[in-house]
């Protein structure tokens, strides 16, 4: 699989993880978001914070603008940054549409795509969206020591 | 006159880093020609060529989204403080859906 730019990995719990599949599954047929805060800096996904899908739509997401504005008050205020902006897609690969790619507008991000197209198979992957680019990385799963 | 602009990471480039600068204007697209004067090329991230606010940058004026209250021609006073964000949305579709309503 390739590393992407600059060896960028996406590490996360395993919890999280299966929390996003959760929710993709969940709202399928329709496109499933949200994002994974962190410490600002720290590029650690550790707050799941699942958002609603305003458009509703099997094949388009969009934060409701004032969900929007209590995030980032609220992140903020947490000193994070949304280290992990998720959606799923319902019916076609887990990976950055042309659509996708022209709406992304945070560049420290990690973007998660999942497929919902298949009940039995998870689809999980992550990519670097940076001026027009798409670069998947690979994903990290960890499950926390002592837990 | 000074009105708080909360900027976006995306859009610090503008402002030399900054996440908030002043700006003054009686409206909003009076604001965004002042903004664009001290941070040349702003203008251009907020406001399409046919004088519209793009459909995926949010602006607020206290709290409240601008496709509710005017759009460009919001009026603001004084001591509000204006909050731009840019919209987080994407999908599989080709063609993108118009703003949806508020909820």
């Amino acid at each position: 699989m390739p590393s992407g730019n600059l060896g960028s990995v996406l590490t996360i719990d395993q919890a999280i993880h299966d929390k996003i599949v959760a929710h993709a599954r969940r709202d399928h047929p329709d496109e499933a978001c949200g994002v994974v805060a962190g410490p600002a800096g720290t590029d650690r996904p550790t707050r799941f914070v699942p958002m609603l899908n305003a458009a509703r739509s099997p094949t388009f997401y969009e934060f409701d603008s004032a969900d929007l504005l209590a995030l980032y008050r609220e992140m903020d205020a947490r000193d994070e940054e949304p280290a992990v902006i998720y959606h799923s897609h319902t019916a076609t690969e887990a990976y950055p549409s042309r659509t996708d790619v022209t709406l992304a507008q945070e560049p420290a991000a990690h973007y998660v795509l999942v497929s919902t197209r298949d009940p039995d198979t998870v689809e999980f992957r992550s990519f670097r969206i940076v001026d027009g680019t798409v670069a998947e990385e690979p994903v990290r799963l960890v499950s926390p020591v002592g837990h | 006159m000074a009105i708080e602009v909360r900027i976006p990471t995306i859009l610090r480039s503008y402002t030399g880093g900054a996440k908030s600068v002043e700006a003054k204007g009686d409206s909003l697209a009076a604001l965004v020609d002042d903004l664009d004067a001290s941070h040349p090329g702003l203008k251009g991230r907020l406001v399409t060529e046919d004088g519209a606010l793009h459909r995926f940058v949010n602006v607020y004026v206290n709290d409240e989204d601008v496709r509710f209250t005017g759009a460009l021609e919001t009026t603001l006073s004084d001591g509000d403080s204006v909050t731009i964000l840019p919209a987080v949305a994407g999908g599989a579709c080709r063609t993108v859906p118009p703003a949806a309503a508020r909820r």
